[in-house]
């Protein structure tokens, strides 16, 4: 035993009560470590101690956040659908009768600042096991990307090395990657934001538990061995801001991700499900083991007991609260009965994968962990997974909200002669937000399962769920941080609008949502109010739309030194269509479709693209959001997707009417005869971005049924113009034309270019 | 009766489904086969699918090669047996010399999805009957180590004796002589980079030239049982 006298056991704590403890280097208040002992009635062991710091972590506990994601709770729509909600490691909706659905958006956000590669792949990795952990089969990613500037010479590490991170881990994985969205703005450039969706799908009866119930049932660690990796990853990483002298080398923090471990991962559980030997499953991510012991044990009903030397290691030497901390990745924690344990061993043995029984759920109401024989961790499981602390922090509106409001964007000086705006058009779509993303969705499997209907760049995702029915769904994934910065509330029901008409537009109806939140620090007093206006915004506008939000995460902190992102709430939503065959894609349609824009344009300019890419302007007001009008939109479209009266849609968004015209016109490689209406300001109309706008084609001998359909719920169409393969690119009457050749040499081949690619 | 196909499933295989949906849609049988399992439960066929086999440990297919189901797959392919590696697959034939040359990182150095077009070079092989002489196809190529390499002299020979079988009309990774697929000199095995699984579903895929490939390797076998 001579080696282990070194442990800080619970009796070395009990006869030491004065020891020293380096809470506030573990990220713990004074208060907060005083209420640990209150709870243990000792000081706590070592390892308590950083099982407590990571649980009571800003990124574990939302001590920040909870009082206003309550919100969620309260407010949401009331729907048989919702099979599983918030709390859970992701929202479970039902689908049909037979089939459900599992999705989730997370943030990786820090480790990928810190090593973009491994940081984004193991933020894949880390959301396909909570997809996994509800008892679903992945079947499919997404992302949302934030970068600084493109011509940072940062970004040119950033980027490259988060985009080869997502591909490699989805494509080894075997996910198909069906969409996304990627935006460049200064403000994230010490701050990249990372968002990683996954979905799957499962039938109804395998919806599985986090419980570790029944007295007696084994606990199994199944998966990769545990490194050393990651070590303070939730706690010093994701919940504190990166400091502004950036000397401080946060790399060995960052796990390291193995797609192939993963595989087999997926492969095993399912196979457990299947067969019904698992009670109780949890994934392994941030906070590791510590997260995983303490949730599964307060969600049962007893207590657990584990021997931690048990846990196979990859490295030597490693102490109690290592092992407990340690965020190495691929691993999931099972709950079995005995009587299966076997079973569950051999399973996991034909796949290659380790499967080791660590522990047995006990009836004491306690987490015991020993370590060769000594006690290191005696707590209640709730102490730590439920009863964190809780803080209502000070708000306040930022100082400079009302002068950024009047300033704006909406007086800025506009281009003038034809000339000057058919310029403007190929100058927004070569902008970094705008152009082509395909030097990125390239890097990505999209076809892998041979079920994806549609994906990048259309407006949603579309992947099949059953080929004898054709159910499927769709998947957008959308936010806004310009609007978010004019207006949080505004600008979060703005994503939450754009988000539910892309999955709109494919046809789908839109049934659920998952949020991912991205603030600066929630200890300044402005970014708390950001926040909670942005929730107030996205449960307002859930209760409205009648779809719940399913869950989500919350990521705080992107901030370095004083300097904020912009609000950036991203906003996932889930739709379902009966027949994937009656999908409505990007496109023109045919020679002779016409081409329509059901909505109404207003003069808003204000955080538009127009404004950022030509004035580097943000101010003004952001557009106005009309619910109702989105609802009565998806209706029609869904309408016109089953009746097949839609050849093409696309959403109006970030760039207006031009945008979304040359996005049609290069992705068809059919050109566009438009004549604006009459009396239209043609700069306006091209390029406002009032919301709630899409743009159809519409095929010959359809246009009066589509027309009464729009009438008969009070939608405004106008016909533009006409799909015409004899066109060479945009045709705008009376103005100026633009070849298809202008358009892709303006369009595509941008990020690679500027990369240095 | 049905041609039964057999579809291997190695640790870290993920088209294995696919490959099975795309016999299935060809009017084939698709039969599971596992790595660790040297049986082949009497099929008349066998596709090795894309993926990322025991995690591409040491070389893409490295390891696929000393498998137990790879020994009888080599023995049957001495015996005539059609064989068919995509992707992953093919890199496996080539790492178990059931064809010549090897797979490497594509010149530009990164991986890419887009959709390929090929010419069908040789009809004469159990796995492109189907097609037409010098058929203009459309599969999704997406790899990251699928660049065609060889010596001079094999690649002349593969050229001289007809058993480079599927061309690059535009040449996504720097594979010498434009080669996206070859065969062995008795033409029932080949291997390909793109990926003919995903090409068999106007909804999913680029085209349903795809199934062509299956659907040869069904004709050659019925071919086969009437003799």
């Amino acid at each position: 035993m001579s080696q282990y006298v070194a442990v800080d056991t619970v009796g070395v704590a009990d006869a030491t009560p004065d020891e020293k403890q380096p809470w506030s280097e573990l990220g713990l208040k004074e208060d907060e470590y005083q209420r640990i002992r209150e709870v243990l009635g000792r000081r706590p062991t070592q390892s308590e101690l950083a099982m407590y710091s990571i649980m009571w972590s800003e990124h574990c506990s939302y001590k920040s956040s909870k009082v206003h994601l309550r919100q969620f709770g309260e407010k949401n729509p009331r729907t048989p659908r919702l099979l599983a909600g918030i709390g859970e490691n992701a929202g479970v909706v039902a689908i049909d009768d037979h089939l459900a659905v599992t999705f989730k958006v997370e943030s990786h956000n820090h480790p990928s600042y810190v090593e973009p590669k491994q940081g984004a792949a193991t933020g894949v990795g880390g959301i396909i096991r909570d997809i996994i952990a509800m008892g679903a089969r992945p079947i499919a990613v997404m992302d949302s990307l934030r970068f600084g500037a493109i011509d940072h010479p940062d970004t040119a590490r950033v980027l490259p090395g988060v985009v080869d991170g997502i591909g490699h881990y989805g494509n080894c994985v075997g996910l198909p990657n069906i969409g996304g969205e990627t935006y460049f703005d200064p403000c994230y450039q010490g701050n990249p934001l990372v968002n990683a969706l996954s979905v799957g799908v499962m039938p109804r009866s395998r919806l599985q538990s986090m419980q570790a119930s029944g007295t007696g049932n084994v606990v199994i660690l199944l998966g990769a061995k545990t490194g050393r990796d990651g070590i303070g990853g939730v706690s010093v990483l994701a919940s504190a801001t990166f400091s502004e002298s950036g000397e401080d080398d946060a790399r060995p923090s960052v796990q390291v991700g193995d797609p192939f471990t993963e595989k087999l991962l997926i492969e095993v559980c399912l196979e457990l499900f299947d067969a019904q030997l698992v009670v109780g499953v949890q994934d392994l991510g941030g906070a590791g083991l510590t997260c995983a012991l303490s949730e599964t044990a307060a969600a049962g009903d007893g207590g657990m007991h584990v021997d931690l030397e048990l846990v196979p290691l990859r490295a030597a030497g490693m102490e109690p609260q290592d092992i407990l901390a340690s965020e190495s990745q691929e691993r999931m924690l099972l709950i079995v009965d005995p009587a299966k344990a076997d079973e569950v061993l051999a399973r996991a043995h034909r796949w290659g994968l380790l499967a080791t029984a660590i522990g047995t759920v006990t009836d004491t109401g306690r987490l015991v962990v020993d370590f060769h024989g000594q006690t290191v961790v005696d707590v209640p499981p709730k102490s730590l997974a439920d009863e964190g602390p809780v803080y209502n922090r000070p708000l306040a509106e930022p100082n400079d909200l009302g002068l950024i409001a009047v300033d704006r964007a909406e007086t800025l000086p506009r281009p003038s002669t034809d000339e000057e705006i058919r310029q403007t058009v190929l100058d927004m779509a070569a902008s970094p937000n705008l152009c082509d993303k395909s030097w990125i969705t390239e890097q990505y499997d999209s076809s892998v399962f041979g079920n994806t209907v549609l994906g990048a760049p259309h407006d949603a995702g579309v992947v099949r769920l059953d080929e004898r029915t054709g159910v499927g769904i769709a998947i957008s994934l959308d936010g806004n941080g310009r609007f978010a910065r004019l207006d949080p509330y505004l600008g979060a029901q703005l994503a939450l609008a754009e988000a539910y008409r892309n999955v709109a537009v494919t046809g789908a109806t839109p049934i659920a949502v998952s949020d991912c939140l991205n603030f600066g620090s929630p200890e300044d007093p402005h970014v708390m109010w950001q926040f909670e206006r942005a929730v107030t915004g996205i449960a307002d506008g859930c209760q409205k739309l009648g779809i719940p939000v399913t869950g989500g995460n919350v990521s705080f902190y992107n901030q370095t030194g004083r300097e904020a992102i912009h609000p950036t709430p991203v906003i996932g939503v889930l739709g379902v269509l009966e027949d994937v065959a009656r999908r409505i894609p990007l496109g023109l349609g045919r020679t002779g479709d016409t081409i329509a824009l059901i909505g109404t344009t207003s003069e808003e300019l204000s955080g538009s693209e127009w404004a950022s890419v030509k004035h580097g302007h943000l101010g003004g007001v952001p557009p106005k959001v009309d619910l109702d009008h989105e609802m009565k939109l998806a209706d029609l479209l869904s309408r016109l997707s089953q009746t097949e009266q839609l050849a093409a849609a696309h959403d109006l968004s970030q760039g207006g009417l031009a945008q979304a015209l040359v996005e049609a016109i290069s992705f068809s490689g059919m050109g566009a005869q438009i004549l604006l209406p009459e009396g239209a300001d043609p700069f306006t109309y091209l390029f406002s971005e009032s919301s709630g706008r899409v743009l159809v084609v519409i095929p010959r001998g359809q246009e009066l049924a589509v027309r009464s359909a729009c009438e008969s719920r009070g939608l405004p169409i106008t016909p533009l113009g006409v799909a015409d393969a004899n066109t060479d690119g945009l045709h705008l009457r009376d103005h100026f034309d633009i070849t298809r050749d202008d358009i892709d040499a303006a369009f595509k081949g941008r990020i690679g270019a500027r990369l240095g690619e | 009766m049905s041609a039964r196909v057999g579809i291997v499933t190695f640790p870290g295989s993920l088209d294995d489904r696919d490959a099975a949906r795309a016999v299935y849609l060809a009017g084939g049988e698709p039969v599971a086969l596992w790595h660790d399992d040297a049986q082949i439960h009497g099929v008349d066929a066998v596709f090795l699918p894309g993926g990322f086999s025991y995690g591409d440990a040491l070389r893409c297919g490295a390891i696929a090669r000393f498998s137990q189901v790879m020994d009888t797959v080599k023995a049957a392919a001495a015996q005539g047996m059609p064989v068919l590696g995509v992707c992953n697959g093919f890199q496996v034939l080539c790492e178990s010399h059931l064809l010549p040359g090897a797979l490497v990182r594509n010149a530009h150095l990164r991986y890419r999805n887009r959709p390929a077009r090929l010419r069908v070079e040789t009809t004469r092989t159990a796995w492109t009957n189907a097609f037409a002489p010098e058929a203009e196809i459309v599969l999704p190529a997406k790899h990251g180590e699928g660049r065609y390499v060889a010596d001079e002299a094999t690649l002349d020979a593969l050229e001289q004796s007809g058993r480079v079988v599927f061309r690059y009309l535009d040449n996504p990774n720097g594979s010498m002589r434009d080669i996206a697929g070859v065969a062995n000199e008795a033409g029932n095995v080949v291997g390909l980079m793109p990926h003919p699984e995903h090409a068999v579903e106007a909804l999913t895929g680029p085209s349903t030239d795809g199934l062509g490939v299956v659907a040869s390797v069904l004709a050659h076998l019925s071919e086969g049982a009437r003799r």
